[in-house]
């Protein structure tokens, strides 16, 4: 049951490159999205989105279903491939990038969390580091389970499906920091879960955040969580980025009806 | 009790789907008297491989033209019940089997498609011709009776309404309902050409099989059946039939047909065999017909009385070889008889038990061959379905098409799919094995296909926004995920195919349906059901232990309910 046995094989396509080994030049922006644009089809699901996102800050996607936060958010490890505009990471063009070696170096974690329910929580949390070919992939596995408040020894054999779904997530979060990536990607991370602990898990998040200084992009529909997590919120609406700014100059200069209507909703300011 | 054995059997035969099918012989199988007789050298090693069609007189003239080479001397091969006239001549024009007793009414109606009104000798003449020159094969000279359908109702039927003739019944037949074969409700020289010559409509016409329609009838389910002239059970029901006023049923003589290739090989066997022309009567043969269908007697039996009756074999012939073979036909006649007389004495269920038990070497015999049969088609149709399910995976675009395609194969009859392979594969094992094969793609291409495909999204997602290759996720989280989903996949298969196998007796390759065809044919509720309640009882044991298996290949952390 352990990470470390059975590491992938040689013949599995190892990806070349190793994400690590790349992005020295993290000078300015961390993530940078120019002029993207998606589509499905008919629907334009990012028109023309710029945004840069600075090493260490945490950044928030704020709008409804449908704004095209995720999209935005899936450019940055190749999830998603634009149609036009450029997306760098580490200063890079992302479709430089052996993308499995990119996904590898960036954490994600998603609303569902989208745990391996066949491997018990520590090999899920080894994933990485095992995908990556370390010799002992359990030992940063257990260090980011202690370090989301779930001590390995009494929660990394289990299986996901007896963990509540606050655990669960914290799981996801240990995952995606057990491969101490110097990006990590969140979407909706705390969606699902209930108030109470939803509000606890922010806090968690925001001291680990704090202490490990990793660069966050975060998707939300809930601007009370954006103005707690978050160093500046990206508004958007229909693919479009409406405005971006720290939370304050949102509330003090909305710069768009559709900004003030969303702070009005939310009741702040 | 039998009775509705008898037609559940029949409405899982007509129905093609799963239950049971065919079967039979155990006692059409039992050693025949002989065997010791010299062998006789040259080309006549190979065995005779000699094929009869699904009902009793077929298995008895086929059982006689059998025992009577055996005590020339020559070896035989028996292929009994094959499934119809398409698939016993099929076989014998591709060179699967070598003879087997067929009508001329019925090669030239059924076969060639003709029609003729002449007599018998003329129409011998005409369709002995016509084969030789489409297709080289041979009628040996015919052996002196006719089986013509014979359209029968219940005496009162008869003199209520005051029936003679086919011509009176065409008058009243709005008021009947008709209980025919499927065989003759399709053939042109059966109820298309009734309506066409007569007029004959009746107010319903339910499909019975040869095995049922009497007790229909008797039991006024219907009133009106086909019958054969030489059924056993015309007399013994005490039935009408009626008369072809106006010559409608071609004369149907009965003879051996065989196939060119073996008439120019083994004129040893052709000789032997044209021991018997001329010699049977219809009054012999219904009497044999009768003792099959009515008192159960063993086919084997049978045809050795009637060579002993025809002076063809001599009885110390048979005695020197009871005393060869103690352990068989004689002793276990014997052992018969005796558990006969006491059976009556005991329950049905008592008598079926030790039925059972005396068969059992060749009931387990039977099951083997089933196994057999399963096993191989259901573990070539995973090895090919599972990797072609994953690759539709990958492909994602024409993959449903390709799996509704594959499932078109499910939707024709199993009868129908084994006479088109006739061609290419011939009768036995091969076919069959084929034929299963085919209809256990479909389950678990289409298993593994959703099964891969559906595999929890989120931790697909989630495993492949974290780095793992397409080849990592297949291996590591699509497979073990979807592994019960193809477990079920594959045990459907299996169930479906531990039914369809019993259809193998159609062409030949044996397994459970043996007894169930033989048992149909020989209105033998006993053997019927020592082929089909193995046949459920295996059905059961496959779902049991693969459902099993299906708990067992799902992943630690995963339930399977």
């Amino acid at each position: 049951m352990t990470s470390g046995r059975d590491s992938p094989a040689r013949n599995e396509r190892e990806p070349s490159a190793h994400f690590d080994d790349l992005p020295a030049h993290f000078g300015e922006p961390a993530l940078r999205a120019h002029e993207v644009v998606k589509r499905y089809g008919a629907t334009i699901a990012l028109d023309r989105v710029s945004l840069d996102v600075a090493q260490g800050s945490c950044v928030a996607l704020v709008g409804e279903s449908g704004s095209g936060k995720t999209t935005l958010l899936r450019c940055f490890n190749a999830m998603v491939r634009p149609d036009a505009g450029s997306v760098d990471v580490g200063g890079r063009p992302v479709a430089s990038f052996d993308p499995v070696a990119l996904r590898r170096g960036i954490g994600y974690v998603q609303q569902e969390g989208g745990l391996l329910p066949h491997w018990p929580v520590l090999r899920n949390v080894a994933l990485v580091p095992w995908l990556r070919g370390e010799e002992d992939a359990e030992e940063p596995a257990r260090a980011a389970l202690d370090r989301v408040g779930l001590p390995p020894a009494r929660f990394g054999d289990r299986w996901p499906r007896d963990l509540s779904g606050g655990q669960r997530q914290r799981v996801a979060i240990a995952r995606a920091l057990a491969g101490t990536p110097e990006i990590i990607l969140l979407d909706e991370p705390f969606g699902a879960l209930d108030a109470i602990t939803r509000s606890e898990l922010r806090r968690s998040f925001h001291n680990l955040r704090a202490g490990m200084g990793v660069t966050s992009l975060l998707v939300t529909h809930d601007l009370h969580e954006a103005v707690e997590l978050a160093d500046e919120i990206a508004v958007m609406k229909g693919g479009a980025l409406m405005q971006v700014g720290r939370p304050e100059e949102l509330l003090s200069a909305p710069a768009h009806g559709y900004v003030e209507e969303l702070l009005k909703r939310a009741g702040i300011g | 009790m039998g009775r509705v054995m008898l037609l559940l059997a029949a409405v899982g035969l007509l129905g093609g789907a799963t239950a049971a099918r065919p079967s039979p012989a155990s006692h059409t199988r039992q050693p025949a008297p002989h065997t010791g007789a010299t062998q006789s050298s040259q080309d006549e090693g190979t065995p005779v491989i000699i094929a009869s069609k699904p009902f009793a007189e077929s298995y008895v003239l086929a059982e006689i033209f059998a025992q009577l080479l055996e005590a020339r001397g020559i070896a035989v091969d028996r292929r009994f019940g094959l499934g119809a006239t398409e698939i016993a001549f099929g076989a014998l024009r591709e060179g699967a089997i070598d003879i087997y007793p067929e009508y001329t009414g019925t090669a030239l109606a059924a076969i060639l498609g003709e029609e003729m009104q002449a007599n018998a000798e003329a129409v011998y003449r005409h369709v002995a011709g016509s084969f030789r020159e489409r297709w080289d094969a041979r009628w040996l000279a015919p052996l002196g009776f006719e089986n013509t359908y014979a359209i029968a109702v219940r005496r009162e039927t008869a003199e209520e309404l005051g029936l003679a003739t086919l011509s009176d019944l065409a008058r009243e037949a709005g008021g009947l309902r008709a209980g025919f074969t499927p065989d003759f409700i399709g053939r042109s020289d059966g109820l298309p050409g009734l309506r066409a010559a007569y007029g004959f409509e009746a107010a319903e016409v339910m499909p019975l099989l040869q095995a049922v329609k009497y007790e229909a009838l008797v039991e006024s389910g219907v009133d009106v059946i086909d019958g054969y002239s030489t059924d056993g059970l015309i007399a013994r029901y005490d039935l009408v039939v009626l008369e072809d006023d106006r010559g409608f049923f071609p004369p149907y003589e009965a003879a051996g047909l065989v196939n060119g290739d073996f008439w120019r090989r083994r004129p040893d066997a052709i000789a032997a065999l044209s021991e018997l022309s001329g010699l049977l009567d219809e009054e012999r043969v219904r009497e044999w017909n009768r003792r099959a269908e009515s008192d159960g007697d063993p086919v084997a039996e049978i045809a050795r009385d009637a060579l002993a009756e025809l002076g063809l074999v001599v009885s110390d012939a048979e005695e020197a070889v009871e005393s060869d073979l103690p352990e068989s036909a004689a002793a276990r006649e014997s052992e018969r008889e005796s558990a006969t007389a006491a059976e009556s004495a005991r329950s049905p269920v008592v008598g079926f038990a030790s039925y059972m038990w005396q068969n059992r070497a060749d009931i387990l015999g039977h099951a083997r061959r089933h196994i057999v049969l399963v096993i191989v088609s259901l573990a070539a149709a995973a090895l090919l379905a599972v990797p072609a399910g994953l690759m539709l995976v990958r492909v994602a675009g024409g993959a449903e098409g390709v799996i509704r395609a594959i499932g078109l194969v499910q939707t024709v009859p199993s009868l129908a799919l084994l006479a088109f392979m006739i061609p290419a594969l011939g009768i036995g094992v091969v076919p069959a094995v084929v034929a299963l094969f085919l209809y256990s793609l479909f389950p678990i291409l289409r298993n593994t296909y959703t099964g891969v495909r559906d595999a929890n999204p989120a931790a697909v997602d989630a495993a492949r926004a974290l780095g793992m290759t397409p080849a990592q996720l297949l291996r590591h989280v699509r497979l073990p995920l979807a592994a019960p989903v193809i477990m079920a996949g594959l045990r459907t298969a299996a169930v479906i195919n531990v039914g369809t196998a019993t259809i193998a007796a159609f062409i030949g390759a044996g397994g459970l349906g043996d007894p169930i065809v033989a048992g149909l044919a020989l209105s033998d509720t006993r053997m019927i059901l020592s082929g089909a309640i193995p046949a459920a009882a295996l059905a059961l044991l496959v779902d049991g232990a693969l459902g099993l298996a299906e708990k067992r290949v799902a992943p630690g952390g995963v339930a399977v309910e």
